[in-house]
């Protein structure tokens, strides 16, 4: 019984350290949303052209909209490798609440992916000619919006771990549900480049947030459930 | 109430009951369709600001309403599945998908046909436009999903699953959208607006939407019965109903 | 009656173009719809009547043999 004996937020801790050693072995996986991101981002200028004020009139749409498909790329393998050594089936029957494994794995699927995006934001915000006022803004909805991105997908893809060409299926299934996210905050952003109040925006963004934190692993696991049976 | 319910659990009995429920609904759609149609283009009146393209409005509105209404009947079944287990529920979320994908698109398309002619455009990102194609992408995604799975159970399971998320976003995505278009577009078309509606106007409008409404019963229990049959495969009655329909084609 | 003649049915008061289009669309999308509903049915059917069938030869096919293999033995 010692097994039952693991409190939640060790459970937890072992999870998040697993997920991140795995990813830490495997680092151009990792690197290859980000590279994705940046690529898909310096292609808008070269297919817009260069003016500054159309550049940084788009700026918040390029660098979410590209943020959404970079976490898409990586949302494929987030339980695909587990599905297939057969340690997902260990969680699922093991005595700890799949709450606990889920928010674990997605946890560090966002460490793995929206963190980098974050920290590459402003230089690509740089690169298109962001307002400077608005970059606290684009932090601030980052910080906020990937987990949620994170949280959704994660739904995605424990529908589609059991499917063997779930790629693109995966998007056409998420990204409809990643739209509320997109549009408030881009309009952040572009109504702090007036310098005006963005706390609104910001707020349901929040509220997005924390909506997904509590609901999105039970989604998960119930998702998972299905999948794997 | 429960015990009512009950026998239609078993997915025998309700074969037989959509069996018997089906032709009903087939000659009511049949009915009300041909009088609503010939209603809506021949006998009623012209729209005073609209002129004649107000018949579209018989097709549209019904076939809006009823995409809504698909997608929520959807995900009570996908929840009945999840919550109490019931077996056939996922069958009918796995028959609703496509019903309703095409209600949506048959909405977004005669809105696009009445929006050239009174607006100018056939397409303009309105918020009420807007989240019908994101519903139209919801539905399409709850297809693929169920279409991509080899078992049917699991299928039906996912897709309810993925119709349950949907249902909670739809109000967020619907509410996010029409916050974005008063947003970016200050004041756009003016809308259609809900005009008292005249009696002559109302009649037709009403034996479409119920014809409408037939036509999805009908449509829903084909395709509830070949979700149940494709599901119960092994089952004796499934291979004594699919010999004895077989045999009188056969003898032919 | 609203209109006059067949051909001003036909032109809708100058809207004909947008109105037949979308009656003709949804038609079309619904009798798909209901076609495609009855083929998958009647497809699902023969799919499993074919089962069936291929089952029974395959029991009829193994009696055979184990009635031959009886009869060699004797």
């Amino acid at each position: 019984m010692s097994a039952t004996a693991l409190s939640y937020r060790k459970t937890f801790s072992l999870i998040l350290k697993r997920d991140l050693t795995i990813a830490f072995r495997h680092k151009d996986e990792m690197l290859n949303p980000l590279l994705f991101f940046i690529i898909v981002v310096t292609l808008f200028p070269l297919g817009i052209g260069p003016e500054t004020n159309t550049l940084a009139k788009i700026a918040p749409g390029i660098i979410w909209v590209s943020s959404l498909l970079a976490t898409l790329l990586s949302l494929d393998r987030l339980f695909k490798a587990d599905h297939n050594d057969g340690s997902l089936e260990q969680m699922l029957i093991s005595p700890q609440p799949l709450f606990i494994f889920t928010l674990a794995k997605i946890c560090a699927h966002w460490l793995l992916t929206g963190l980098p995006l974050i920290l590459v934001a402003p230089l690509l915000a740089v690169l298109l000619h962001l307002p400077e006022q608005s970059y606290q803004a684009l932090f601030l909805t980052l910080l906020f919006g990937t987990p949620v991105l994170s949280f959704i997908g994660a739904i995605g893809a424990a529908l589609t771990v059991g499917i063997k060409k779930g790629g693109v299926l995966l998007s056409l299934i998420v990204l409809p549900l990643y739209i509320p996210v997109l549009i408030f905050a881009t309009s952040a952003i572009d109504t702090a480049s007036m310098s005006l109040p963005y706390g609104g925006q910001l707020a349901i963004i929040a509220a997005l947030f924390f909506g997904t934190l509590t609901l999105a692993p039970f989604a998960v696991g119930a998702a998972l459930k299905v999948s794997t049976n | 109430m429960w015990k009512w319910l009950h026998p239609y659990a078993n997915p025998e009995v309700s074969y037989h009951f959509t069996d018997k429920i089906k032709p009903w609904f087939g000659w009511a759609t049949f009915l009300l369709l041909s009088i609503g149609f010939v209603w809506a283009l021949l006998f009623a009146p012209a729209d005073y600001q609209q002129g004649e393209s107000f018949r579209i409005f018989y097709i549209h509105v019904p076939s809006a309403i009823l995409s809504a209404g698909i997608y929520a009947g959807m995900a009570t079944a996908a929840l009945c599945s999840l919550v109490w287990q019931f077996k056939l529920a996922d069958a009918s979320v796995s028959a609703l998908a496509p019903i309703g994908a095409i209600f949506t698109a048959i909405a977004l398309v005669t809105g696009a046909a009445w929006g050239k002619p009174m607006w100018g455009t056939w397409w303009v990102w309105d918020a009420r436009l807007t989240s019908e194609l994101i519903l139209l992408f919801l539905y399409l995604g709850v297809i693929a999903l169920n279409n991509a799975f080899d078992d049917k159970q699991m299928a039906g399971k996912a897709a309810g699953i993925l119709a349950l998320v949907g249902v909670i976003n739809l109000p967020i995505i619907k509410y996010s959208v029409e916050w974005w278009n008063t947003l970016h577009q200050g004041a756009t078309v003016s809308k259609l607006g809900a005009p008292a509606m005249a009696a002559e106007m109302y009649w037709p409008f009403l034996f479409c939407f119920l014809g409408f409404i037939g036509l999805v019963g009908y449509v829903t229990c084909i395709r509830f019965q070949t979700e149940v049959i494709s599901r119960n495969k092994m089952r004796p009655w499934v291979r004594a109903l699919v010999c004895d329909n077989n045999q009188p084609e056969e003898a032919k | 009656m609203q209109f006059e003649s067949f051909s001003a049915f036909l032109d809708m008061g100058g809207y004909g173009f947008y109105v037949w289009l979308s009656y003709g669309v949804s038609l079309a999308l619904l009798i798909t719809l209901l076609v495609g509903s009855k083929i998958s049915n009647r497809n699902t059917r023969e799919q499993i009547a074919r089962q069936i069938k291929r089952e029974q030869k395959l029991k009829l096919a193994a009696k055979q043999q184990a009635q031959q293999e009886v009869t060699n033995e004797s």
